[in-house]
């Protein structure tokens, strides 16, 4: 168990490096000097200079990125062009609003969209069936920002039930935090279980056609127990792995969606970097929101360990 | 009441309907039956012909498509086809249980195999859990299970083939039902490990007095084991009867041509083939996996010091059970596979080293047909677009290749119109024929025949068995054949290889390898083949 | 009915294809969009982009005039807001309808671009095993950043424009594709017809194109789909985000919206109606690729 934990960390390594790699030759092999790129139209050659000096862009390629690198495991992520901060104080600054949006979608997320496709494959061709397959497509379709401005239009605007944008920090308070989380969470989350619920339905449908399902009802097992104890358990690994691939939607969403409802997390940090060309935060936050990712999927991997017995190692 | 309980399972008139587009309208049609306490009743038939839908039926485990239409299922006096859910949730188990082909897959793979027995104890019985647990072990023991007290907590996937179907033997015996119902139980079995589990199924029978409804496609088992055979065809009874009156004295024209077409275990006396070599192997090797980094990769040897040899005009027959290394054989031959070690000489050329581009030339010696008539061939090209492939490869012209396609046809026995027809058109049988006359589009010297008949019904394999060797006396074909089933290789191969894991363990003429074998395991083998002692084929012309 | 069975596998699928009605209301929806997007200047429309500063945010069904400079001088001319106009007085109805060019092309350009991309390299993944092993890596590094955000990436080192929209989008699409393609070529290469093939003396290429590319045609057909639906989003959110194509140049369902922002409170129609489009494209495109994965091959119905 240890030495496949090791080995599955160690596994992760090429696959960060490919990611660091990436971000990195992103700024470098653009057409045109990084160095102006970064200070904007209305740099002088001094400013230039500077930038130039402060990423070593005239060292070779490779020394460049061992530096970056070297600095990002010292917890150095450089600093920011347009916020002229450290960006990994404005990384800590902004982490609470994202993981609390995040927290309280997957939560939504998994207790709605798991027994929707448990049910919708249970009842395969049933109108709870093609409801959830009906509103998966659809949720497939309106792209999330879409549905946020929608929610704020009927629940902010109409009704007047939540605040329109905004977020207030836990500390002050459950309710004022939960109240400014629950539109963008439930915007958010529409994708993600339109996802997850049709894929829950693919696996627990795939599971149900297997021999063993046959061999518990030949038991005289109800329907029910067929359900839980042999079709449950069987589709738990694909359904786990479906919810860790789904980060990625969710990711994506974090960014949009904070944008929608102006939260000040790291998606609107993403979003503020781009369009002000910040490079050190952009690479900053690709990075970390890559490296959550697949740590997140690493965890998961383990659990198969405790899900499915045949998988030891 | 009391007349009613005489028999275990009454079968009345039962009609099950298929969906509407089907080729027939019923899968069952008006069939009828009985199966008495302590009785073995082999249903037999060939695929189609409804056998394990009246299984499935009396179980009340239909697909929802089927419906049962007439008739009734009796179970000791009740009718199961019109029992509520409830009821025959209660029947399950306690008064009819059943076991199914598939022993790899019909246990649930996370949950571990006691609790899997228990499982019907907590569905049917009172028992507290130290006492399911108990009588779990319990009942393996009486499976013969080893070290019950380690297994019941082993999961499925820690367990062989042949203890998984005991498991499942164990499942549906612990509350002694009064039916049990095993469909095709030991198809998927090994030929040692089927004996053992007919053994063990014949056993519980006697010891418990159940009523067995054994459904099974394998006349060698019927003559094992059954105390009754039905055998159906298309849907229909055509014969039923005691074993002794089917099997020596089968009355309908249908049973007779299945009867016939079974391989006799007996060899027929063959002269030894006195030409040149084919195809000589010598030493050949093939390792799967490699030492990992920690040096704790799993290394496979598939096989191990092969040498043999096949002569022009002669059939060298390779069989073993799954994992004997048979199947690599014949790969690393056809050069499908790599050999990882020793040298494979085709007519004095050496073609185990050869790299791909100066392979290409030789190819065309060796032909291969495959176990599976249903994926050997492009379901995306016609016939005539398969058959043509290889000899245009090897620069025919399109016309040229289509007139030798032609005669082919009809030396397999199809009409030359197929060629412009898709694979999904023909049957099983057919399609075999077709591969066979792909192999034969580019005049081979050596025909490699992979499991080649045993996927399919018996009345087939011995039509494609007698094409086999039809055309290996017509072109003096060098043919190996590989098989697990001993009866065909006793009918079609003049020497044997007997393989196991990755080892030849015996080798020499097939009349002898059958009447005298040297080695224990050949000699494990031969004993474990089912109903020996019944002689098929008689009506096979060899 | 008898004669189905003697029509190619092919022609079978086809058959199944124009009766399926996922298929055909999807694809009914998807030709008129696209019939949107060619006959868009014979629409009634405008110049999308032309700019009027007297009819700011004029509210949906506005007539009113408005001042143009031709050759013989300024002069008034009637206008007609259908859907509006936007904060700079620009007509919303005829951007909606421009609009659908953008999105479309987007769509399809990533769809064509990636699959390709992706085909090349799953073939090459699956078949020479020792390029695998590299190939996987590098897609598996491009998979763990996620998508929107690979395509922010991207797109923040390129100027704005279509060109760099697409490629944006492109980068986090392909190694799905790979990935699909390579394990296609990887469970067919077993089929025993291969195998004949193979000792049938097919060279590598031919065995390739003839016995295995086949086979990626259909879920390539349903993912390609697919990817258009989530091409046509991910463009939207760009330009929503500023991100994208610029609003003064191109007009895009996104960029329309996201000019928008400021004044959605008091003019939610403005981000509503594109948004309505939008979704109903995405979700026509959708239901074409549901339909497509039914009849085609469910067996690849993975959406990952």
């Amino acid at each position: 168990m240890v030495f496949y934990l090791l080995k599955r960390l160690l596994a992760t390594i090429p696959v960060m490096l490919v990611v660091a790699v990436f971000i990195f030759l992103l700024l470098r092999l653009t057409p045109g000097d990084p160095a102006a790129m970064i200070a904007g139209d209305y740099a002088s050659d001094a400013q230039i200079a500077e930038i130039r000096e402060k990423l070593g862009l005239d060292e070779p390629m490779l020394v460049q990125f061992g530096i970056w690198l070297g600095n990002i495991f010292q917890g150095d992520l450089g600093e920011s062009f347009f916020f002229k901060k450290q960006v990994s104080e404005l990384i800590v600054a902004r982490i609470e609003p994202t993981l609390s949006l995040s927290l309280v979608t997957i939560i939504l997320t998994v207790s709605i969209a798991v027994p929707m496709g448990v049910i919708s494959a249970y009842k395969q061709g049933s109108w709870l069936d093609r409801l959830t397959m009906g509103f998966s497509v659809l949720g497939f379709s309106i792209p999330v920002f879409v549905i946020g401005f929608g929610l704020i239009y009927v629940f902010s605007l109409k009704l007047a039930w939540f605040p329109v944008q905004g977020y207030d920090r836990i500390s002050e308070g459950l309710w004022g935090w939960l109240r400014h989380l629950i539109l963008p969470a439930l915007a958010l989350s529409v994708i993600f279980v339109a996802f997850i619920a049709r894929m829950t339905r693919t696996s627990v449908l795939e599971v149900l056609g297997e021999d063993y399902i046959r061999t518990a009802r030949a038991k005289g097992q109800t329907e029910t127990k067929v359900l839980v104890r042999h079709a449950l358990r069987n589709a738990a690994v694909p359904i786990v792995t479906v919810i860790g691939f789904a980060f990625a939607i969710l990711i994506g969403g974090v960014v949009v969606t904070e944008s929608v409802f102006n939260i000040p997390g790291l998606g609107l940090l993403t979003v503020d970097a781009v369009l002000n060309r910040d490079f050190p935060t952009i690479q900053a936050v690709v990075l970390l929101f890559s490296l959550v990712y697949v740590l997140i999927n690493l965890v998961i991997d383990l659990s198969y360990t405790v899900l499915d017995p045949r998988i030891r190692y | 009441m009391m007349t009613k309980t005489e028999n275990v399972l009454e079968v009345k008139n039962l009609t099950v309907s298929l969906p509407g587009d089907g080729d027939r309208a019923n899968a069952v049609e008006n069939i009828s039956f009985t199966v008495a306490p302590g009785e073995i009743v082999c249903v037999v038939g060939e695929s189609g012909s409804g056998k394990s839908v009246t299984a499935s039926a009396v179980m009340g485990l239909l697909p929802a498509a089927l419906k049962p239409t007439d008739g009734e299922t009796l179970l000791e006096g009740e009718n199961t086809l019109t029992a509520g859910k409830t009821r025959l949730r209660d029947l399950r188990g306690t008064r009819m249980a059943m076991i199914f082909q598939e022993p790899m897959t019909a246990l649930n793979p996370v949950a571990r195999v006691g609790e899997q027995i228990a499982e019907m104890l907590e569905i049917h019985t009172s028992m507290s859990a130290s006492e399911r647990r108990k009588r779990a072990i319990e009942i393996m023991e009486l499976v013969h299970l080893p070290e019950p007290k380690k297994m019941v907590d082993a999961y499925p996937h820690q367990l062989s083939g042949g203890q998984r179907q005991r498991i499942m033997i164990a499942i549906a015996l612990v509350l002694d039902p009064a039916l049990l119902i095993a469909d095709e139980p030991t198809t998927a079995l090994d030929v040692t490990t089927q004996a053992q589990i007919l053994t063990l199924v014949k056993e519980m029978q006697e010891r418990r007095g159940t009523g067995v409804l054994f459904i099974t496609h394998d006349f060698g088992v019927v003559a094992e084991i059954a105390d009754r055979v039905v055998v159906m065809q298309d849907g229909r009874i055509v014969e039923q009867g005691p074993r002794e009156d089917v099997l020596r004295n089968p009355q309908e024209p249908y049973t007779q041509m299945l009867m016939a077409s079974v391989p006799s275990m007996t060899p027929p006396e063959r002269k030894p083939v006195e030409g040149d070599f084919a195809i000589d192997v010598d030493g050949l090797v093939k390792r799967y996996g490699h030492n990992g980094l920690f040096g704790r990769g799993r290394v496979v040897l598939a096989a191990s010091d092969v040498t043999m040899h096949v002569r022009k005009g002669e059939t060298l027959g390779i069989v073993g059970e799954s994992g004997s290394g048979k199947s690599t054989v014949a790969r690393c031959i056809a050069r499908l596979i790599d050999p990882t070690a020793g040298s494979i000489s085709l007519h004095g050329t050496e073609i185990a080293t050869l790299p791909e581009s100066k392979l290409r030339p030789h190819r065309r010696k060796v032909q291969i047909v495959f176990q599976d008539p249903y994926r050997s061939l492009n379901p995306r090209r016609t016939i005539g677009l398969s058959m043509i492939e290889a000899p245009v490869n090897f620069g025919t012209t399109k016309a040229d290749a289509i007139v030798r396609a032609r005669q082919l046809m009809q030396l397999v026995g199809l009409p030359a119109d197929a060629l412009d027809r898709f694979p999904h058109q023909f049957s099983g049988g057919q399609r075999q024929r077709i591969c066979i006359a792909r192999a034969l589009m580019v005049d081979p010297e050596v025909l490699i025949a992979d499991e080649a008949v045993s996927a399919l019904d018996v009345s087939v394999q011995a039509q494609v068995l007698e094409l086999l060797d039809d055309i290996r006396q017509r072109y003096n074909l060098a043919m190996l054949f590989i098989t697990h089933d001993l009866r065909v290789a006793a009918q079609i191969c003049d020497r044997l290889i007997v393989m196991q894991k990755g080892i030849v363990v015996e080798q020499g003429p097939t009349r002898q390898v059958y009447s005298n074998p040297s080695h224990s395991y050949t000699r494990q083998l031969l004993d474990a083949a089912p109903g020996t002692e019944v002689e098929f084929g008689s009506g096979r012309a060899s | 009915m008898t004669d189905v069975k003697s029509l190619s596998p092919g022609r079978q699928t086809l058959r199944r294809l124009v009766l399926n009605p996922s298929v055909l209301i999807g694809g009914t929806l998807v030709a008129m969009i696209l019939a949107l997007a060619i006959l868009a200047p014979v629409l009634g429309t405008r110049d999308p982009n032309e700019l009027s500063t007297s009819n700011r945010l004029k509210p949906p069904g506005y007539e009113g005039t408005m001042r143009v400079y031709t050759d013989e001088g300024r002069m008034k001319v009637p206008v007609w807001y259908p859907l509006g106009a936007d904060t700079l007085g620009r007509d919303v109805y005829s951007r909606i309808v421009y609009g659908a060019r953008i999105s479309l092309v987007v769509g399809v350009s990533v769809a064509g671009i990636s699959i390709a991309l992706g085909v090349l390299f799953g073939l090459i993944a699956g078949y020479f095993r020792y390029l695998d092993g590299v190939i996987m890596r590098v897609m598996d590094g491009l998979m763990a950043i996620p998508a929107i955000l690979l395509a922010i990436a991207v797109v923040s080192v390129f100027n704005a424009g279509v060109m760099s929209v697409i490629i944006a989008i492109v980068v986090p699409e392909v190694p799905r594709v790979v990935r699909l393609v390579r394990s296609i070529v990887l469970s067919i290469r077993e089929e025993p017809y291969v195998e004949a093939a193979i000792t049938a003396g097919t060279r590598v290429p031919t065995l390739l194109i003839r016995h295995i590319l086949p086979n990626t045609l259909a879920p390539l057909i349903v993912q390609g789909t697919f990817i258009v639906a989530s091409a046509i989003i991910v463009e939207a959110i760009l330009s929503f985000l500023g991100l994208g194509i610029p609003a003064d140049e191109i007009p895009t369902w996104g960029n329309i919206m996201g000019a928008s922002r400021e004044v959605f409170q008091l003019h939610p129609h403005l981000i509503l109606y594109p948004g309505v489009v939008l979704a109903v494209t995405v979700l026509a495109v959708n239901m074409l690729g549901d339909g497509l994965r039914d009849t085609l091959d469910p067996r690849f119905a993975r959406r990952v």
